[in-house]
């Protein structure tokens, strides 16, 4: 009986560095530690383009995570990328003309949203739209740019 | 009305007939031997009345069912009734000799662990090993463990037990001992027993009944006094084990004589 | 030509026999599972011997990996200045892939191959047939347990091998390598994500799991009663199983991070 016992016991601290294993696993090495903060406000942004920007993006200000891009679609009617984004509740003051950009982090990085504030009183609520964006850089059209200005230049 | 009724049983391994219509009554409170050289098919038998095997032909009936024709449930509801002690023991390796004996009590009732603990010492009692209860069944000797099995076996107060050659592997006193247990427990408990086996003295011993089986068929069967009387060479030659006579030491196939102007055959 | 043909025939027939006996038996003991619940004390003694006792080739075998990770990789990123992305490139590989297929395959080679040789020495003791003779159903009363102790110990310990290999390559990178250890968590974190990487890692040695085990005790329970006989089924638990987690992470991987 007391051999049951200690197996018992000895199987119980198994399974629970198991489960601290897979705990470690979600909070310290997965995103899940970020959706503590779902509970936000979303605003729409429509852009012509979005380039690589992906699903859970992060959205920052002033390199500050503000809150995650949680849906991309096609506007039907204007056929621009109407991008949802998630906005962590704590940032419930930002003025409501606030303009978003796409970046890359990096020569080769992930896209990202820039938030740039605006003047206004009055701050962004669910459901608002932001109205000044500006696309995302593809690659091909700033190297193509480059050397036709720079054609123009040699004239 | 007999507790076992085997009818025109049939039994093949691939080709080979192991039972070509064999027909055994076995009586109630009675103690049956089934006897025949080794080889004949008695663990068979066994295993066909215990419904681990399926005859190609022919019936068993088990206290009146068919054990064929049971639903899985009704067939172990009917092996609660009947005990069987295996050739090799078959305890449970990774339980100890007191565990082993407790396995059926544990799981097929729900008596408290106190009244277990003193079924399982009267059963062991019984056979000599209360106090080898501790060990595990890799420190038992053959003979011990077959008597370990025993007690496992009559833990469940079966109607019916079957003995798969209980007696090889016996000194003489323990010998001794399990053909008064075997004795004892028909009379006591109105048992009914089927003990197969070779030896011929102990068996006689204590059998009411002898069936004497060899080459698929029952060659003879009676009272012990009866088999002793007979007239059957056969029958005298096993009863009495002598070297020579119709009963075949041999595996059937060609002689030997044959084999010897073979040499190619390994070549 | 013909003897060809036949004996192709015949080893076409007795492998779809064989999977047909793996099916039923399959049957049998998931139909015994909800009887389990009662009893589980039973399944609490397997995984000790299923998980516990593999813990300890788990935890060496995973920080080795980790750390090995750590060190290639870090030698590859190096050269294009991204050193800060060890962090994604270890866990995602251990996550995703190798915390699941190397702690199943390690599995199967531990704890699948003695299941194996248990159950066939079980049967070629008699010890299963037996059980049956004392109306004691022995795929209920030893098979099931073990299968659920399978199932449970296999995710637990690919956990264990992600998370200890993380350590190590953790150990490696900031402690060794100098990679700036708040830009080995962080980037981590922002590419690593919990349904499609974590959970579909969990979902993968569940799967291990699960076949890693139902072959193991399958062999056992079919093996011819000798010891060669056993001796042949052990070495078939480990080949297939390998088979098994290999075929199936492809597909796995397939349905899953197929669409991105
Ligand atoms: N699993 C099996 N597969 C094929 N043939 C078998 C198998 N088991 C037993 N046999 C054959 O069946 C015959 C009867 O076997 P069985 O074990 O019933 O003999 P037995 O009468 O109990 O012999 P013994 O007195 O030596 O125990 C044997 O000749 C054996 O060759
Ligand atoms: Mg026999």
């Amino acid at each position: 009986m007391m051999q049951n016992k200690s197996t018992e016991i000895i199987v119980g601290m198994f399974v629970a560095v198991g489960i601290a294993a897979l705990f470690m696993l979600a909070m310290k090495v997965s995103n899940l530690g970020d959706f503590t903060d779902e509970a936000g406000y979303q605003v729409t942004a429509e852009f012509e383009n979005i380039g690589g920007l992906k699903v859970r993006a992060p959205v920052t200000m002033a390199g500050v995570r503000v809150g995650r891009v949680a849906s991309i679609n096609l506007d039907p009617m204007t056929y621009n990328a109407e991008v949802t984004i998630n906005m962590y509740s704590q940032f419930d003051n930002i003025p409501y003309d606030t303009s978003a950009s796409i970046y890359t982090a990096g020569l080769l990085g992930e896209q990202y949203i820039g938030l740039v504030a605006g003047a206004e009183e009055e701050f962004l609520q669910d459901g608002d739209v932001i109205d000044l964006t500006q696309p995302a850089l593809v690659l091909e059209q700033v190297i193509g740019q480059f050397l036709y200005s720079k054609a123009e230049g040699d004239e | 009305m007999p507790l076992i009724k085997i009818r025109d049983l049939h039994f093949y391994r691939g080709n080979r007939a192991i039972f070509e219509g064999v027909n055994i009554d076995i009586e109630r409170g009675k103690v049956t031997a089934i006897m025949g050289p080794s080889g004949t098919g008695k663990t068979t038998l066994l295993k066909l009345i215990g419904g681990q095997l399926r005859p190609d032909k022919g019936t068993i009936e088990v206290d009146g069912q068919n054990v064929h024709k049971l639903s899985r449930s009704d067939l172990y509801e009917l092996r609660k009734r009947m005990g069987m002690l295996f050739q090799s023991g078959a305890l449970l390796t990774d339980l100890t000799v007191y565990d082993n004996v407790a396995f059926p009590l544990r799981e097929h009732t729900d008596l408290p662990e106190s009244m277990i603990r003193d079924l399982v010492l009267m059963k062991l009692q019984a056979v000599g090993l209360r106090n080898a209860r501790n060990l595990q069944p890799s420190e038992l000797s053959g003979g011990m463990a077959r008597r370990v099995a025993l007690a496992r076996a009559v833990a469940l107060e079966p109607m019916m037990i079957m003995y798969d050659e209980p007696f090889t592997g016996q000194d003489p006193i323990s010998m001794g001992t399990l053909v008064n247990l075997i004795h004892r427990m028909n009379d006591a408990m109105g048992l009914t027993s089927i003990v197969v086996s070779h030896d011929v003295a102990e068996t006689a011993e204590i059998a009411d009944y002898i069936y004497l089986l060899s080459g698929g068929k029952i060659i003879e069967h009676g009272s012990p006094v009866q088999l002793r009387r007979s007239g059957s060479q056969w029958v005298q030659q096993f009863m009495q084990g002598l070297p020579d006579g119709p009963v075949p030491f041999h595996y059937a196939g060609p002689e030997f004589k044959e084999d010897l102007l073979k040499p190619e055959e390994y070549a | 030509m013909i003897k060809l043909i036949r004996s192709l025939g015949r080893w076409g027939l007795g492998t779809f026999e064989r999977l047909g006996r793996g099916h039923l038996f399959l049957m049998h003991i998931l139909a015994g599972i909800p009887g389990l619940f009662l009893r589980f004390s039973l399944v609490i003694h397997q995984v000790y011997s299923v998980g516990v006792l593999s813990l300890l080739i788990i935890l060496i075998s995973g920080l080795f990996v980790g750390m090995v990770l750590g060190l290639q990789g870090y030698n590859t990123l190096v050269d294009f200045g991204a050193e800060e992305s060890l962090g994604v490139l270890v866990s995602l590989s251990l996550v995703r892939e190798l915390g699941p297929v190397v702690s199943a395959l390690l599995f199967a080679g531990r704890a699948g191959s003695a299941l194996t040789a248990e159950i066939g020495l079980m049967k070629s003791t008699e010890q299963l047939s037996g059980m049956e003779m004392m109306a004691v159903d022995p795929i209920r009363r030893v098979i099931a347990p073990r299968f659920m102790a399978g199932l449970i110990s296999m995710p637990l310990l690919a956990a264990i091998f992600s998370a200890v290999g993380i350590i190590g390559a953790f150990l490696v990178g900031h402690g060794l390598l100098g990679v700036d250890d708040g830009a080995f968590w962080s980037q981590m974190q922002a590419k690593t994500d919990f349904y499609d990487d974590i959970m579909n890692g969990v979902i993968k040695s569940v799967v291990f799991g699960f076949v890693v085990t139902w072959i193991a005790l399958f062999e056992g329970h079919d093996a011819t009663p000798t010891s060669e006989g056993v001796g042949r089924a052990t070495t078939r638990t480990v080949v297939h199983s390998a088979f098994a987690i290999l075929g199936l992470d492809f597909v796995l991987t397939a349905l899953m991070f197929g669409d991105e």
